[in-house]
């Protein structure tokens, strides 16, 4: 048996410090990289006035959230559910209230 | 210096031998911290990349989008609004947008037909997300038929392909020339799907919105600000929920962890009262078992957090990927550029390292300052 088992789990230990270290050298490498798409997908936004990410594309209200209201999932009948997993996975649209003013007192 | 160094390599030499012989348990233990700290990094990185990216990718999406509703709903924007926007003060460009969506029975999944407000789509002619033409196995030319929700079946010719790197914004994009997109969907002339808006001042766009939805009471204006704060949210919610999912497991592990680290097993209690009893003072038994806990839970972070940031920026997230398709047929590919959270490392640092290396210590305080013949009993 090693009766110097530091000897060995040290070295080990500096490696996956090493690797820790790494891997903030390899974001900032893969960061420049991906510069190039994001500035490409930032442009194509801007000349087609997007407003959302094409991450979820099965419902219009998770296609779009920041476009959809509050209870657009839950308006194809009385008492629907839910019906897209993604719709429990992303939180409802941030809408701001603004104030509105009425002709006569609520 | 020196001396110091070599009495902690003693005492790591010490530690380890100690670990060792009680192997199983303690890599058993290893392996679970680690892949704790695998998910729990990978959640973190994974959600702060996507929220980063969102927020790039439509920092100069429209500053306000004005929908109408009718009976709670989404309805056209009808000819006569534009004309009432424009006595607006304040508003600087207002374009009418013209887009819906349309489900393709052929691949089961819905498109988003959109007419580039700058032209650039001849009639007769779409240009396509990269995911449509990887889906439906489309090139350069070919042609593609849909059918209308009138039933009429129309005709395209592929004139351009949306470049890939962009296809986090335009995976499921089909655009089209407006003539042609009034026709398919049988759109009434002069009507629109919203308005998109600039303002000249952006410190006035609250109240141009405010002013907005008093013009046009039954309007809802959506800002930019909105639309950013959405993303923040749906990725911070998402977070949640896996940490949700996750907290069982986490409590689990806390009750593991501790029951290793905070009760003393009677062969731990003993080894202590033989160390005592050859002459090792409490400090050196206490600076023994901190050894212990940091090799422990630095290891575990180390190398979790390594392969969490692996997985995520250089495998792609494979692990989230079923979560986060969802039932969409459509799904862009594309890498995340590695935005990383130091804070939100700094936290899982120590919330792994610290409470493990601390729950080490209290016990044996307590065994440390006991008798060792009372200990050895």
């Amino acid at each position: 048996m090693n009766h110097r088992p530091a000897r060995l789990v040290l070295p080990l230990l500096a490696v996956a410090l090493a690797g820790f270290a790494m891997s903030f050298v390899d974001a900032a490498l893969l960061r420049e990289r991906h510069a190039v798409r994001i500035e490409a997908s930032h442009a194509l936004a801007k000349r087609l006035e997007l407003t959302d990410i094409a991450l979820f594309t099965e419902a219009r209200y998770t296609r779009h959230p920041s476009q959809a209201d509050l209870h657009a999932p839950f308006q194809d009948h009385p008492l629907a559910l839910e019906h897209f997993p993604t719709g429990s996975l992303i939180a409802p649209p941030r809408h701001e209230y603004l104030d509105r003013t009425t002709a006569r007192a609520d | 210096m020196n001396i110091w160094i070599e009495q902690q390599r003693a005492l790591i030499d010490f530690t380890l031998a100690s670990l060792a012989r009680r192997k199983a348990r303690n890599l058993g233990l290893l392996a679970v911290y680690t892949l704790l700290v695998f998910v729990l990094a990978s959640v973190a990185l994974f959600s702060h990349a996507l929220r980063h990216e969102a927020t790039r990718v439509l920092a100069d999406a429209p500053e306000i989008v004005l929908q109408r509703l009718v009976a709670g709903r989404h309805d056209l924007i009808p000819p006569g609004y534009l004309e009432k926007i424009g006595n607006i003060r304040g508003v600087q460009k207002m374009e009418g947008r013209l887009w819906g969506y349309y489900y393709d029975p052929v691949i089961k999944a819905n498109y988003t037909f959109m007419v580039p407000s700058a032209g650039g789509v001849e009639r007769g002619t779409i240009v396509i997300g990269a995911a449509l033409e990887r889906v439906r196995g489309l090139a350069l030319e070919t042609g593609i038929s849909f059918r209308a929700y009138s039933g009429k079946l129309y005709s395209f010719v592929v004139a351009d392909i949306l470049p890939h790197d962009s296809e986090l914004v335009s995976a499921d994009l089909v655009l089209m020339h407006e003539d042609d997109f009034r026709t398919f969907f049988e759109f009434p002339a002069g009507h629109y799907t919203d308005i998109a808006l600039a303002v000249a001042n952006p410190q006035e766009v609250r109240n141009i919105a405010a002013k907005l939805a008093a013009a046009l009471p039954d309007s809802r204006p959506i800002l930019r600000e909105e639309m950013l704060r959405t993303y923040a949210s749906i990725f911070a919610w998402r977070e949640g929920i896996v940490l949700a999912i996750l907290s069982g497991a986490i409590l689990a592990f806390a009750i593991l962890a501790w029951d290793k680290a905070a009760g003393l097993s009677a062969e731990e209690k003993r080894e202590i009262g033989i160390l005592k009893a050859i002459g090792w003072e409490t400090g050196d038994v206490i600076r023994m078992k901190i050894w212990e806990g940091v090799l422990i839970s630095l290891t575990a972070f180390l190398v979790g957090y390594v392969a969490a940031y692996l997985h995520v920026f250089r495998g792609g997230g494979v692990l989230f990927e079923p979560v986060l398709k969802g039932w969409a047929v459509l799904y862009p590919r594309f890498q995340l550029a590695p935005e990383i959270d130091g804070l939100a490392v700094a936290t899982l640092f120590f919330f792994t390292v610290v409470p493990y290396t601390a729950a080490v210590l209290v016990p044996i305080w307590r065994a440390a300052t006991t008798d060792p013949d009372a200990v050895m009993r």
